[in-house]
Parts: C-alpha cells; sequence; structure tokens
C-alpha cells in the first residue's frame, strides 16, 4: 500500500490533528506515504472560478509528479479529492489540453501523460485496502457509539467526475467503515449536503446556519458524534460551531472526529496521540464511551 | 409486469398536515414514477395531486423529490430507482411550500425568475436587418437555453434551505443568459453583474453541485453562477467579501505554493469590517487555545518558485 501522499493545505494548518492521526493510522495499516511536499494547493474550487487552466494545471503538476514516483495519488480531504477528481476528469479525456498543460510544466522537468488515479483513504480503505483486512487491525471495537456521518459536498458531486458510475456505493463507505469498527452509522437528512465552509467569509450566518442545521438533525438522531473525512468541514463543524450555536440560538456540543481519528481510536490509539484534545468541542465523551 | 411500493408524501391543504401513504402498484418494464403516480391516481386514489402534461421531459411540470433527490418524475424509470424491495419515495420539491401532495407552489420560483428581468435588453435603435451575434458567443449560452424552468435546482438548493432571499439556481442561470447574450448593451450587462453582485446573489451561492446534479437538462446552474462571478469581477465589481477572498486566495498560493488560512479570514471580510473581524476574532483565539491557530508567518513550500512562475506564465497569456 504505497502512494504518493497530497494532505492538502488544511491538515498542515488549520487542522494538524488530522496529519498527525492519518500518520499513526496509516503505520498501523502498513501504508507507506511518499508526502508531495512540493505540491501546490488544488485551488479548492476557488482558482477554478478565477482561471480554469491555471488551476488545472496545478493539479497537473501534482499528478506529474505522482505519476513520475509510478504511484496513484492518495488524498485526506473531501475537498481535495473532488477538486482533483474534475481536472483529473479533463485531463485524461483530451491529450491536446495536456499537451497545452504540459508547456507549463516542462521548465520543472515535469509532464503529465494522464495515467495517475487519485482516491480519497476512505475510497482506497473500502476498495483496494478491504474491510475485511481493516477489521482486523479493530482492536478495540466503538460499540455502542452513534456515529453520523458527514461526507462533504465534494466527494459526493458531481457523481459522474467522482467516479460513482463504476463505483455507486460510494456514497455510503461512511457507514460501512463506521460498522467495520464496531459502531452504529446514524442515519440525517444532512449527512450529503453542504457544511457551508464555502460560504463562511461571504455570508457567515446563512454558513453557520447549514453547519448548526447538519449538527443538530445528527443530535437530534441520537448521534454521540460526527464523523468527517473532510477537513474544510471540520473547520465549520467542529471549529466554528460555537457560533453555529448561537445562529440557531440553542446548545449544540456535538464532536466532530476525523475519519483517521475515530479509526484509530478503535485501534486503540491513546486518544492525546490521535490529537483529540486538539478540538474545539471536546471529544471527551466519545473517548469515554468507547469500551475500555 | 412487477410490483412496486410508493412512498409518497402527500400534504392536505384543509388540515395542513403531511404524511406517508404506501401504494402498492404494478408497472411495465421501463415505466416512469410518473406513469406510476397516473396509475395510483387513476385507479387507487383519484384525490392524489400531480402535477404533469407533456411527459416527454420538456414542459417542466413534473418536478419532485425521488428517493430525496429532485427529478422529472417522466423520465425517472422505476427500475432505476426502487430499490432491491420493490421501495421508492416520492416527495414534493423542497424549498417551495406544498399546494397538495406533490404539487408545490412555484409563485417564489416564478418571482425570482422575474427578478432577474429575463429578457434581452439589446442595442438601440436595431441594426436595419437582423443582429449579428458569433456562432462562439450563442453556444456559451446553450446550456442555459436549456432549462425548462422545472424548479429542480431550487428544490434542492442548500443556500435557499437556510435562507430564502437567496436569489437561487435558476433565476441566476437565466441572468447568465443575459449576461452573456453579444447583443446585450454593456451598460444593462454592468447594470445586472452590479445588482447580482449585491446580498442574496451570485456570492450566496455555497457552490455545492447540488443544481448541477439533480438538473435534468445539463444547465449546471452553479458553473453559470461561476460564470456571472467571473464576469463581474472582469467587469469590475469587486467590493465584495467573494472577490477579497479570491484575491487574498490566489496571491496565497502564488507566492507560497499554499492557502495561507490566517490571511484569508480576516482579508475576505475587509480590514475595515471591524464588526465582522470582532465577530471572528473568538474563533481565532479558541484555535490559539488549542494549539492549533494557522502559523502567523506562513512559509512558502518547497517548489513555490514554480507555482509563481505557471501563475505569472498563465496570466500573462
Amino acid at each position: 500500500m504505497r502512494y504518493a501522499y497530497y494532505p492538502g493545505c488544511v491538515a498542515q494548518g488549520g487542522a494538524p490533528e488530522l496529519f498527525n492521526a492519518m500518520k499513526l493510522v496509516g503505520e498501523r495499516l502498513g501504508f507507506t506515504l511518499e508526502h508531495l511536499k512540493e505540491a501546490a494547493c488544488t485551488g479548492a474550487g476557488v482558482l477554478q472560478e478565477r482561471d480554469p487552466e491555471l488551476a488545472d494545471t496545478l493539479n497537473a503538476r501534482t499528478f506529474a509528479m505522482a505519476e513520475q514516483r509510478g504511484l496513484p495519488l492518495m488524498t485526506i480531504c473531501s475537498t481535495c479529492q473532488g477538486v482533483m477528481s474534475q481536472a483529473n476528469h479533463r485531463l485524461k479525456a483530451d491529450a491536446d489540453y495536456r499537451t497545452f498543460i504540459n508547456k507549463y510544466l516542462e521548465p520543472e522537468g515535469l509532464s503529465y501523460n494522464g495515467t495517475t488515479d487519485v482516491k480519497h483513504f476512505m475510497w482506497i480503505l473500502v476498495e483496494d485496502y478491504g474491510l475485511d483486512r481493516l477489521k482486523e487491525h479493530v482492536t478495540k471495537p466503538l460499540t455502542g457509539l452513534a456515529l453520523a456521518p458527514f461526507y462533504g459536498c465534494y466527494v459526493v458531486r458531481p457523481t459522474e467526475q467522482l467516479g460513482y458510475d463504476e463505483h455507486p456505493e460510494r456514497g455510503t463507505y461512511l457507514e460501512q467503515l463506521i460498522s467495520v469498527i464496531g459502531g452504529t452509522p446514524v442515519d440525517f437528512s444532512g449527512k450529503t449536503k453542504c457544511c457551508g465552509f464555502p460560504l463562511l467569509t461571504m455570508n457567515v450566518d446563512n454558513s453557520l446556519r447549514m453547519a448548526g442545521t447538519h449538527l443538530l438533525d445528527a443530535k437530534g438522531q441520537g448521534a454521540d458524534a460526527m464523523v468527517t473525512p473532510c477537513p474544510l468541514c471540520h473547520l465549520n463543524l467542529d471549529g466554528q460551531q460555537p457560533g453555529a450555536a448561537k445562529v440557531m440560538k440553542t446548545q449544540i456540543n456535538l464532536p466532530v472526529i476525523h475519519l483517521p481519528q475515530i479509526l484509530g481510536l478503535a485501534m486503540n490509539i491513546e486518544p492525546h496521540r490521535l490529537g483529540l484534545n486538539k478540538h474545539i468541542i471536546s471529544t471527551n465523551a466519545v473517548a469515554a464511551k468507547v469500551p475500555a | 409486469m412487477k410490483t412496486v411500493n410508493l412512498k409518497v408524501k402527500r400534504y392536505d391543504p384543509e388540515t395542513k398536515e403531511s404524511r406517508y401513504e404506501d401504494f402498492s402498484v404494478e408497472v411495465e418494464d421501463n415505466e416512469a414514477v410518473l406513469d406510476a403516480l397516473i396509475r395510483i391516481r387513476e385507479y387507487q386514489d383519484e384525490t392524489l395531486a400531480v402535477r404533469c402534461s407533456c411527459r416527454s421531459a420538456i414542459c417542466g411540470s413534473c418536478a419532485m423529490r425521488v428517493n430525496g433527490g429532485a427529478k422529472l418524475a417522466c423520465v425517472t424509470k422505476v427500475d432505476d430507482v426502487a430499490n432491491e424491495d420493490g421501495e421508492i419515495t416520492v416527495e414534493p420539491m423542497g424549498n417551495m411550500e406544498p399546494v397538495k401532495d406533490l404539487v408545490t407552489d412555484m409563485s417564489g420560483f416564478w418571482s425570482k425568475v422575474r427578478k432577474v428581468q429575463p429578457f434581452l435588453r439589446a442595442h438601440q435603435p436595431p441594426p436595419d436587418r437582423e443582429y449579428i451575434a458569433s456562432q462562439d458567443a450563442m453556444g456559451d449560452l446553450a446550456h442555459t437555453m436549456n432549462c425548462i424552468m422545472c424548479g429542480a435546482c431550487v428544490s434542492d438548493c442548500a443556500s435557499l434551505e437556510v435562507d430564502e432571499n437567496f436569489i437561487g439556481p435558476a433565476a441566476l442561470a437565466k441572468a447568465y443568459r443575459f449576461v452573456g447574450d453579444p447583443r446585450e448593451t454593456q451598460e444593462s450587462r454592468d447594470d445586472r453583474l452590479k445588482e447580482l453582485s449585491k446580498y442574496s446573489g451570485i456570492w450566496d451561492c455555497t457552490h455545492c453541485y447540488a443544481c448541477v446534479e439533480v438538473c435534468p437538462k445539463d444547465v449546471a446552474p452553479m458553473e453559470r453562477i461561476v460564470d456571472l462571478r467571473r464576469t463581474a469581477q472582469e467587469s469590475g465589481f469587486t467590493d465584495n467579501n467573494g472577490t477579497r477572498h479570491s484575491d487574498s486566495f490566489a496571491k496565497s498560493v502564488s507566492e507560497s505554493g499554499w492557502l495561507d488560512e490566517l490571511k484569508i479570514g480576516y482579508q475576505s471580510f475587509g480590514l475595515d469590517d471591524a464588526p465582522m473581524q470582532l465577530r471572528m476574532a473568538p474563533t481565532a483565539v479558541r484555535a490559539l487555545l488549542k494549539g492549533k491557530l494557522p502559523p502567523v508567518v506562513h512559509h512558502k513550500r518547497p517548489g513555490h518558485e514554480h507555482v509563481k512562475r505557471i501563475f505569472q506564465e498563465m496570466e500573462k497569456e
């Protein structure tokens, strides 16, 4: 399980606990991750709005780095995955477009031939690693924990570019993973909706209302915590949760856990090593509920 | 023939109450959800309210939620949406009030479409013969001209769920149809872009792709909103958080190779927006106390000089 590794900006910035948890869990599972330290930001949909060709060039540069190593590319961020899937869809489909883009990569000795596969850690676990194999690492099943899956829009839509035609069950992977580690998946209507993060600087109230609605929805369905494969969602659902509670005029207090962290708990890695003490909303109740 | 079970969300306008009702109905292979609903209405319950007309995905009358997502019932095959137990959930569109059962009140939808003045304001006086428009320019509008005003995009819009004032994806896609039309006057185009750049306009879309996913005619409303944002910025309508956010993002990536999360936070609101800076300050303090405030001194990634070169070369062209 060797991958070119693209953790993305937020896991190396505002959510460092995700980066560390992925490192620990990756080691347990036997992943070898070659961190592409020279890779640039994906553009997160923002650069794509300004200049689609420029944004595709930055992503082609990253794909070329993975291609040069002969490795598939692994992400741990729904937003990075979505943006890269779309860019790769365009680049793989059009050799002339790749030729145009490659002009800008040449001075660095790079060229993208359209062979890199880009996969989120969540997809890799189910499709390549295997749930049975993952289960072998579960030494502390999370029995009794009700966990609400929150995917992040970019890993859910647009389905065509995200490979849902070939893998129609990608919209159920979080629930499958929660079940494998012994937790109980909680169904709620907001699980594939927007967390509101892209609106945070444009319209704070609307952004926080989105986050608050989904958090309260999940809590209302009995969730002990929410689990997300997207650090940008985490910034809004955890980091902005006090503000969301104000906008919703009620208490929320729902812990939001990164996917590698919840897997780590089920592998009996200590909560503080997974960075669960780094969250804005306390995760103590979650860790306490995990059977000894 | 096979039997499917439709779980239909019904609304009674007299009691103002909603409830789900199960109908078991026989369908032929390849029949649509609308066929099943019409069969229920004809043979089981004539009070079931369903709006439909052409049954060919042209009139846009029969949009409704099937298994949670907006679809045209006339082109949604039962076989494609029934689960392994033959069950299908059918509900009225979201973000609109039900009139009865599956029929929704679209008056809000139409008033927002009217608000963008969905008609051409062309150069005057008209030319002696016809207005000349290039194939390329009109080709760019082909997506938006496919819109059949079914309301599916509005039904599933995440921004509208939290803010009914947002003008919404259908009206914005329609606005782009005229902003992008080469026959429109520059003055009119600027007038539209100025209005659309205000609160509840193009910058209130949360970019979640829900409208792109459910649109039955490939209008891709969110992509048209992105087109409007780009056109508005190019036309000088830049005094808004959206543009400040975009500028800060691009500057950060071009100079360092990655995002300066701390800077983009305060730069997007504008340094002169003291109330908003104060409102967001506690978030930064909480992150600081948890030891996860993004670095105050943003370091450059290895290879950042190549990222900068790419920006410079491509922006020059």
